[in-house]
Parts: C-alpha cells; sequence; structure tokens
C-alpha cells in the first residue's frame, strides 16, 4: 500500500513491542444499543494514536473507559501493566468542550489538577506558569475562561492536563468547538509539543485530516457495534515545516484512503 | 421611563404615587389613609421610640435564625435532591407542595408546637424562606455541565472535594436566586408569625396600631417592612451580579 502501512483488523494486532496502554476485550451496551465489542487495542509509548470514525462509533466512549469516567461491561484496560477501572494519575484528560471552572482564574484551572492532590499552592502556581507558557498563555494568568476565545480556553485545558505531569493524555474531540484557523494552529503546536514532551496522546477525533496530520497511529472504528476497523500508520515526516505536511503526497494519500474506506458508514 | 424625550429616573414614578397618596390623604375620603406627609412625621416619630426599637431588634434577630436555619438546611437539601435520584422521589412531591401551599395556615399550628414566643417566629420564617431555596439549589445542581463533574473526576476528586469545590460553586448563581426568593418569603414569615402570635416585635405593634386606629403610625411601620424587605433583595442581587458572569458561561 505504497507509504502506509496497513493492517486489516478486526483480528489482534501484534502487540507493539512497548504499549503503555493495553485494551482487551472491551465492551460497552447502553440499553440496547452495542457501543463496543470486544475492542482489542494497544498504545505504543510516547505516540499519538488517533481514533477516528463516523459518529456512533464509539469512540468517545472507548477513551472515557481509558479515562476510567465510563465502566465497561466486560473487558480489561491496563496502564503500564496495571488493570484500572477508575482514574488515576498517570492518565489525563482533555475535554471537549473544555471543563473548566467558570469562577477560577486561568491559574487556578490549569493547577486544580495538582491543587487536588495537595500539592502546596506556591509549588503548584509555578508548575502551572511554567505550562501557561508552554501552551502560550503567558500573560493570561489572572484571566477568566468567559475572557478567553474558544482556543485559548482548550490551551487552559491542555495545560491543566500537562501539569499534573500524567504520562498518558487523553484528548476528547479537543478541537471540535474551537474555529478553523486556532484548530490548525493547535495542530501544529501539538505536533510541537509531542516532540517536546515525551508523553502518550491519545486522541479522538472525526476529521480525517486531523487524524492523518497530528497521528503516528489511526484507529479506525466502525459503527454499530463499535469495532476496530483497521489500524493505519501514516508514514509522514513532521520534522520540518508543519503547513508542509498539508501538502505532502503521502498525507493526501492517506487521507484520500481513509475517507474511501469510511464512506459506506455516511448516508 | 421617558417622559417627553427626558430620561426619568424609576424613583421619579414613586415620587408621583406620593402625591396622589398625599391628594387623597388630604381631601379626607378613607380615615383609613392619613396624607402621605402625616406617615412621614410619624415615621420618624416613631424610630425614636424605645417600643419600636425593641420590636426591630426582636424581629430582625427572629428573621437572621431563620433564615440562617433555612439557608443551612436548604442548601445541602437541595444538593443531595439535584444530586440523588432517591432522595428527589422521597422529597420532591413535599417540597413541590410546600413551596406553593398557604402556609399562613400551618402558623397556628406552630404556635401549639413552639408557644407563643420567638421559636414559632422563627419556625415561620423558616417554614416560609426554604422551600425555594430547595427548589432553586435543586434546579442549580442538575444544570450543572455533566463534564465539569467529569472533569472533577478524572483529576482525582475526592467526593468532598467534588461538592466543596465544583458543585457548590458551579451551582452558586441559583443558590444565590433561590436566597434571593427566600429572603423575600422570609420577610412575609416573620410579619405573618408575629401577628398571629400578636405579643412579640412588630407583630405587637402591628396589633397596637391599628386596633387604636393609628393609622399613620401602621403605615409607617408597613412602610419600613417594605424597605426592609427590598432593601436585602437588592443586597442579594448585587452579589448575585457578581456572580452572574459565569452563570451566562456555563454551559
Amino acid at each position: 500500500m505504497g507509504a502506509t502501512a496497513l493492517r486489516n483488523g478486526p483480528s489482534p494486532v501484534p502487540a507493539p513491542i512497548d504499549s503503555i496502554v493495553e485494551v482487551r476485550g472491551i465492551s460497552k451496551t447502553y440499553g440496547n444499543v452495542e457501543a463496543l465489542r470486544s475492542i482489542d487495542l494497544d498504545f505504543p509509548r510516547g505516540k499519538l494514536t488517533s481514533l477516528l470514525g463516523p459518529s456512533g462509533c464509539g469512540k468517545t466512549t472507548l477513551l472515557k473507559i481509558i479515562a476510567g469516567l465510563i465502566r465497561a461491561d466486560g473487558g480489561t484496560v491496563a496502564i503500564n501493566g496495571k488493570h484500572v477501572t477508575a482514574p488515576g494519575a498517570e492518565r489525563a484528560f482533555v475535554f471537549q468542550d473544555f471543563a473548566l471552572m467558570p469562577w477560577a482564574t486561568v491559574m487556578r484551572n490549569v493547577a486544580f489538577g495538582l491543587e487536588l492532590r495537595g500539592t502546596n499552592k506556591a509549588e503548584r502556581e509555578e508548575i502551572a506558569r511554567r505550562y501557561i507558557a508552554e501552551v502560550g498563555l503567558a500573560g493570561f494568568e489572572d484571566k477568566y475562561p468567559h475572557q478567553l476565545s474558544g482556543g485559548m480556553r482548550q490551551r487552559v485545558g491542555l495545560a491543566r492536563a500537562l501539569s499534573v505531569d500524567a504520562d498518558v493524555l487523553l484528548l476528547d474531540e479537543p478541537f471540535s468547538a474551537v474555529d478553523e484557523q486556532n484548530r490548525r494552529k493547535f495542530q501544529e503546536d501539538l505536533i510541537r509539543l509531542r516532540t517536546n514532551q515525551n508523553k502518550t496522546f491519545i486522541f479522538v477525533t472525526h476529521s480525517i485530516e486531523e487524524a492523518v496530520y497530528i497521528s503516528d497511529r489511526i484507529v479506525l472504528l466502525s459503527p454499530r457495534p463499535g469495532r476496530v476497523s483497521q489500524i493505519i500508520e501514516p508514514e509522514i515526516d513532521r520534522s520540518g515545516d508543519p503547513e508542509r505536511i498539508h501538502r505532502d503526497r503521502h498525507y493526501l494519500d492517506t487521507v484520500e484512503e481513509i475517507w474511501q474506506g469510511l464512506k459506506q458508514y455516511v448516508e | 421611563m421617558t417622559l417627553f424625550g427626558y430620561r426619568v429616573p424609576m424613583m421619579a414614578s414613586l415620587l408621583v404615587w406620593c402625591v396622589v397618596w398625599e391628594i387623597v390623604g388630604r381631601l379626607d375620603l378613607v380615615f383609613l389613609l392619613p396624607p402621605f406627609s402625616d406617615v412621614l412625621v410619624a415615621a420618624v416619630s416613631l424610630v425614636q421610640t424605645p417600643s419600636w426599637q425593641i420590636a426591630t431588634v426582636t424581629t430582625l434577630r427572629a428573621f437572621a435564625m431563620g433564615m440562617a436555619l433555612s439557608i443551612l438546611v436548604g442548601v445541602p437539601l437541595g444538593i443531595l435532591m439535584g444530586r440523588v435520584k432517591i432522595a428527589d422521589d422521597l422529597l420532591g412531591m413535599w417540597v413541590n407542595i410546600f413551596s406553593s401551599a398557604p402556609l399562613s395556615a400551618i402558623v397556628p399550628v406552630l404556635m401549639i408546637l413552639f408557644g407563643f414566643g420567638e421559636k414559632t417566629i422563627v419556625a415561620a420564617v423558616f417554614l416560609f424562606a426554604i422551600w425555594i431555596i430547595v427548589l432553586d439549589t435543586r434546579a442549580g445542581v442538575r444544570h450543572i455541565s455533566p463534564s465539569l463533574v467529569e472533569m472533577a473526576r478524572s483529576y482525582g476528586a475526592s467526593r468532598p472535594a467534588l461538592y466543596t469545590k465544583i458543585i457548590l460553586w458551579a451551582a452558586l448563581p441559583e443558590i444565590l436566586a433561590g436566597i434571593r426568593l427566600g429572603l423575600i418569603r422570609g420577610v412575609k414569615g416573620v410579619v405573618i408569625g408575629q401577628l398571629l402570635v400578636a405579643i412579640v416585635g412588630y407583630g405587637a405593634l402591628f396589633e397596637t396600631f391599628s386596633r387604636n386606629f393609628r393609622m399613620a403610625e401602621f403605615w409607617a411601620l408597613t412602610i419600613i417592612l417594605f424597605a426592609f424587605a427590598l432593601l436585602i433583595a437588592e443586597l442579594i442581587e448585587r452579589a448575585e451580579a457578581k456572580v452572574e458572569y459565569y452563570a451566562g458561561a456555563r454551559q
């Protein structure tokens, strides 16, 4: 398949050498809707993996099960080899609607994860200040969320997730409530961030372009019931100018290929 | 309000009504309505009497105690009903009945329970004020965005932390609105309670004035009471305006 390594599921995918998150046989049913059916997945350490699929494929449900926010009906999730069923310090979540506390400043919002862990004020504000700068919001520490644009709000959400120093960052369609220009900038920043921070990212999106643009690995889910239909590893060189990726031939080919695969689910 | 292109402040309309009152009073049509100026004179002398001062202290204390009690019980009860379905199913019906029931009818029963004293007045304030506080708090808790609760859980919030750091704050605009409405109902409770008990505070004064046809003083006391109710409602509204900026930011 040219530059793109394709493995056809749903048969179990051979485990990568070092996987930080292992999902085994996860299933979930809401009422009589089967959201997920026996999902087996491995998420390699230090990589950005996207969960991509049409609406109703259970990608957000899967992410929230990994986060420990939703209980699965069956199957297990292991982080660093340890089974988890509840949220934990090794995972941090970035929410689609930002989930910022409107009554708290940017500083307190970013430091909130540390506040809940009992880190003292001086220390957590120092850490928070560093990550506020890291996401490009230096100078906005004392502003309130309603004084920020959508894009800036999500940067606060990202800084909060970074400041707790989790190994795994779980991002639930983080850019879907952000306008187009900000989204492009944000995606570029995420690529840069990924190289700076030695973290594993699990990223839920419904945008094919976004998934191909930022991901090391794309897990395609098919809907009703949600199942792994394909795993794609786009071989795109992201070292240079992020702008260039949009014109990269591999990028364009992969987007087209995924679109052809997903077309059947679109009415 | 604008008049002939000029902006007229709200108080101006009040002034018009005062003038109307004065004229009707001067016409001496009904003895129940003395001229407004007489009422003002009566008010000035009334506030200097020890009986008014003592009655005010008694009334304020009973009001403050009843309100404190209804906030301390009402807010946690509303949060419980907003978060726990069983509690909501069990209590919802009663809270709704009590919030719209003619509570004045129950005050005599309170008198039997608590005697002819301050306790009955406090109980009356509590009974009048608490239900709207419970209902508004419940509504506020119900409207908290689920992702805010998920956020707290995902960052490891303990149960107490979830309530004190997220739920209470996120529902604060509605809680304050409930308290504001509760305060106004509480004023009603304190007056009705005192009128029925009739031997304490403003109730005793009202009783004395109306029985002896001292209408100027009667109206003066009424106006003082109205002014007090409006003043505290205004104060709470100020506090609400401070938190309103984030009420709109919530989804």
